[in-house]
């Protein structure tokens, strides 16, 4: 959604489901669903009702909940109109009604004049705020596009990188049919969500879970393995980059030294793992996963098998030293 | 770093066939190839990548090539297109 704006249009097709459903109907104003809506934030617009329009955040939808929409009576049934017409000569995205409230005549017939949407909902102001924050700071969210396979193996979501040909869908396959699951291939979009979370999804919903395999084609993984093998979206938490094995470089032995790739400014664990026949990828990724689980449970592999072999040295220095006295003795 | 904007003037736009034509081309080249349209930029030795880019009739794809056979590799790919991936 970067190379073209957010429009209400766009909030009313949003398909989403049980807790982040808004359930949202366009009432009037159909002509102004192109209208852009450029901030995640949510404005009350009690004030701006009242005639007062300093520091009045137009550019935000507009919620109107049961307060707003008694005033909003009032004024229609008092026949004071002033308050109305002036708030739609602002361009205002949208206006929402929420708890079921329905605007009086008049607001629908300013509303249609400044070809403004007004919405309706169901949910109630507190949860329609909450609801809309959390979807629309989604869709704000800065995003990226990474040329890889995000898989979700052992729960832990694994981004395996790098370049064509070195084998990452066909490792993906593997992992498949190993029980783990797909989230997407080839491109994956990246949203840098509550700070530091990377949400990794498909690019495109059209051809979302299909792979590219060479001298297979263009395969479909939810029909051939089942839903089980898929999942829309997941966590970022592994760099798997796959590399044509050069015999010139140094690779990691040991484990104690952490890599780390900047993806929207999240610095997120790395491995590098040199590609070469006969070498098993599939199951050094699934390795790769438990032990990054085991990371997170507080174990270290590496570092804690580095601590044994210091006890171990120190402990035979201890004895050389008792064994020294008693030798004396 | 060589880029050129070219136009799709195929009806279907870059379904899957020309996808992979545009794949194959690219491959031949050791030079990194991105197809940028809009803000979405992909690498065009990825077939999904390609499609996923829903580049319809008309619209504007940008070549970027990066590499030793850059200029070559943005000129073959741009006479492929206008080609309209010897389709119609």
């Amino acid at each position: 959604m970067t190379d073209k704006s957010f429009t209400v249009l766009d909030l009313l097709d949003l398909d989403l489901k049980e807790h982040d459903d808004l359930d949202l109907h366009c009432l009037c104003g159909r002509k102004g669903l192109g209208r852009v809506i450029s901030s995640p934030d949510i404005n009350r617009p009690g004030l701006a009702l009242t005639g007062f329009y300093e520091n009045f955040a137009y550019q935000r939808i507009q919620l109107i909940g049961r307060g707003e929409s008694a005033y909003i009576k009032l004024l229609s049934a008092e026949g004071r109109t002033f308050g109305m017409e002036n708030i739609f000569s602002f361009p205002v995205p949208c206006f929402i009604f929420s708890n079921g409230e329905t605007p009086t005549g008049l607001f629908v017939e300013n509303a249609n004049k400044a070809d403004c949407p007004v919405l309706l909902t169901s949910l109630s102001s507190s949860e329609l705020s909450a609801r809309l924050l959390r979807v629309l700071s989604n869709i704000f969210a800065p995003k990226t596009t990474v040329h890889g396979v995000l898989v979700d193996v052992y729960g832990i979501g694994i981004l395996l990188v790098g370049e064509s040909g070195v084998g990452k869908s066909e490792t993906a396959l593997e992992l498949i049919e190993r029980g783990h699951r797909l989230v997407a291939d080839d491109v994956v979009e990246i949203r840098c969500v509550s700070g530091n979370i990377l949400m990794g999804s498909g690019a495109n919903k059209v051809i979302g879970h299909h792979m590219e395999i060479r001298g297979l084609g263009i395969i479909n993984i939810a029909h051939l393995f089942g839903v089980g093998a898929i999942r829309d979206k997941k966590q970022v938490q592994l760099v798997c980059a796959l590399e044509e094995w050069d015999s010139e470089k140094l690779y990691d032995r040991i484990g104690t030294d952490e890599k780390t790739m900047d993806i929207l400014g999240v610095n997120t664990p790395q491995l590098e793992i040199p590609v070469k026949p006969g070498r098993n990828i599939p199951i050094i990724i699934e390795t790769a996963a438990m032990n990054e689980r085991l990371k997170k449970m507080g174990y270290h592999s590496a570092k804690e098998f580095n601590q044994n072999i210091l006890r171990w040295l120190e402990s035979e220095a201890a004895r050389t030293v008792y064994f020294g006295r008693e030798y004396v003795l | 770093m060589t880029e050129k904007v070219s136009i799709i003037k195929n009806r279907a736009g870059i379904h899957a066939r020309p996808a992979a034509l545009i794949v194959q081309t690219a491959a031949k080249f050791k030079s990194k190839i991105f197809l940028q349209k809009g803000e979405d930029r992909i690498n065009a030795k990825s077939i999904m990548g390609i499609i996923t880019l829903g580049a319809g009739y008309e619209s504007e794809i940008k070549i970027i090539a990066d590499g030793e056979d850059e200029t070559e590799a943005v000129e073959t790919l741009d006479k492929l297109i206008q080609n309209r991936f010897e389709e119609e």
